[in-house]
């Protein structure tokens, strides 16, 4: 990585830092961390599966609402605040702006995730009393998330790149959603036929799949995950990630700044 | 005072008495409103439909609604209902919504299967949940156990129980009790020993307090029968050799068919009558006894959780 990116990187990791409302989620997160020991004691039986499942979807859920919230003003903010043109009349090109956003935001949201994994896994042990081997998947769990993160990030930034931050929040948010039904996108895919068949099939293979990246439930029941998923799945959300920012950095290289 | 901190301070004192007031407002909206407007209501009947809206978080809402059927049916049990039209809904979108949260099948054999009012007497609707959980969840025996405790109590079919035990029985690790229950519906066993091998196992099984003391409860109850049908045969016995019947249980201990004056489970004596009739001193402890209550005995409605510190 070159130094230009990292020193974007490193800015972006700060001024996003900065941002009060990211301060505010983390807190509210570790809150909802808290506050799942209370549930999982009226939830009778199953304290810990609540435990387990309410702590990582609330380190899903709030860490999907920063990518996108923060990522669609990567680039709008900068062009706004006229702070873009400052940074490319350096000898830095668009494509390290757009990838050294990307790590920023990215780094960002790793440091984060650490920070509500400490409180899921504290809300854990206050329940349970101690740790079994098995409570290792939720790291994978955890881990599957930061995927998850940067492929949502990688989205939002792409639409950053040429739409207002609305706009871009809006079409983030609903790949999130059709990510999420992915796996039915391929099911209708394989019901149809013809002209529909081959658009269905491009659709779902074009959009984000995060359904294979959640394993909360299974990880809440102690099931193992196998290697081979982890590899595919690891393989899949760095290589999509990589594809859409590859497209944020060709919009940006031919938009007109001017 | 500086008119910016006046500001401050009226601004601070009118958010708090409106918090005040929309608490106090909020809870009078609570005392006016039905409940049942509330509990009634299930927006989205379709368990597969509900399965979509979660967005893969399906886990977590599974456990919400593990939990608002749990409540569901302890509200409306404590109310004296005798209708749980939703609850046989809630606990098959739990399912769908987490096919491996077992306790969810075993609530619905222990309180969707039973008549009314111990349950919502929707013994196939159970049946059904159990058969989904068994395909979901193989290997776990107790999925088996439940199958059958559904279909010998409830059904009382007793080939499809033993198919169920017998199933159960072959899962690796699966509780003993599932081998001993297939061979003794298999040798037609005496309802009252099967039904408290049964119960034994429920409660040993179970890590749920409120099935656990449900289990507890129908064992006590198990225990006084079997206590009736014996002292009425030892009292049986006693007029067959006097040709009268006992005025108390201290004859027959005279007499040596008898040892120690008898017990019920929660340690009162029980109650010999005139015609060798023998009974318990009180029958509201005891909601599931068939045997060992007053002639014409209407058993209170029954309580809800009745002992959540254990059995």
């Amino acid at each position: 990585m070159s130094v230009r990116i990292l020193h974007i990187a490193s800015n972006t990791f700060r001024e996003v830092v900065r941002d009060r409302v990211l301060y505010n989620l983390i807190a509210f997160t570790l809150l909802m961390s808290g506050a799942s020991i209370l549930v999982g004691q009226i939830s009778i039986g199953i304290e810990r599966l609540v435990v387990v499942n309410l702590g990582l979807t609330a380190v899903s859920l709030f860490g999907m609402v920063i990518a996108i919230f923060i990522g669609i003003g990567l680039v709008s903010k900068e062009i706004e605040k006229r702070t873009l043109y400052t940074v490319l009349s350096r000898p830095v090109g668009r494509w390290e702006f757009i990838v050294g956003k990307f790590f920023g935001l990215a780094g960002t949201l790793v440091v984060n995730t650490v920070f509500m994994a400490v409180g899921v896994f504290a809300a854990l042990l206050y329940v349970s009393g101690t740790f079994a081997w098995a409570d290792a998947w939720i790291l994978v769990a955890l881990y599957f998330i930061v995927l998850q993160f940067l492929m949502i990030t990688a989205i939002a930034l792409l639409f950053s790149t040429f739409s207002s931050p609305l706009l871009a929040a809006v079409f983030a948010f609903s790949l999130f959603v059709i990510g999420s039904f992915a796996e039915d996108l391929r099911g209708f895919a394989a019901m149809a036929h013809g002209v529909s068949r081959i658009l269905a099939t491009g659709a779902a293979y074009l959009v984000p799949n995060f359904s294979s990246l959640n394993i909360i439930t299974s990880v809440a029941h102690q099931q193992p995950v196998a290697g081979e998923f982890i590899a595919s799945n690891s393989l899949y959300a760095l290589v999509y990630t990589a594809m859409v920012l590859c497209g944020a950095v060709l919009i940006f290289e031919c938009r007109n700044l001017k | 005072m500086k008119p910016s901190a006046r500001i401050r301070l009226t601004g601070s004192v009118l958010l708090g008495v409106c918090l005040v007031i929309s608490a106090f407002a909020l809870r009078h909206l609570d005392q006016i409103q039905s409940r049942a407007r509330f509990d009634e209501v299930l927006y989205f009947p379709s368990p597969s439909v509900v399965k979509r809206l979660s967005l893969g978080y399906d886990g977590l809402l599974a456990d919400v609604y593990w939990t608002r059927a749990v409540q569901y049916f302890g509200t409306k049990h404590v109310l004296g209902s005798y209708q749980y039209p939703l609850l046989g809904p809630l606990l098959e979108i739990t399912t769908v919504l987490d096919p491996h949260l077992t306790v969810a099948y075993e609530f619905g054999a222990n309180y969707l299967a039973p008549k009314p009012p111990y349950g919502a007497g929707m013994p196939q609707r159970a049946i059904q949940l159990a058969q989904y959980g068994i395909r979901n969840n193989p290997n776990d025996w107790r999925l088996y156990y439940n199958l059958g405790f559904i279909y010998y109590l409830e059904l009382k079919d007793y080939a499809k129980a033993t198919d169920a035990f017998a199933r159960g029985a072959k899962v690796p690790d699966a509780h003993p009790f599932l081998k001993v229950m297939a061979a003794q519906m298999a040798q037609h066993a005496g309802e009252l020993l099967m039904a408290k091998l049964l119960w034994t196992a429920a409660y040993q099984s179970t890590t749920d307090r409120d099935i656990r003391a449900n289990a507890a409860s129908h064992l006590r109850a198990l225990e006084v029968q079997e206590d009736v049908n014996n002292l009425e045969r030892l009292v049986s016995m006693y007029r067959e050799r006097t040709g009268h019947w006992p005025a108390s249980f201290s004859e027959l201990e005279a007499m040596g068919i008898l040892q120690g004056m008898p017990v019920d489970p929660l340690g009162q004596s029980y109650k010999l009558l005139p015609e060798g009739r023998v009974e318990v001193r009180e029958p509201d402890r005891f909601p599931f006894i068939e045997k060992g209550a007053p002639a014409g005995y209407i058993p209170p409605p029954p309580k809800f959780l009745p002992s959540r510190g254990g059995a």
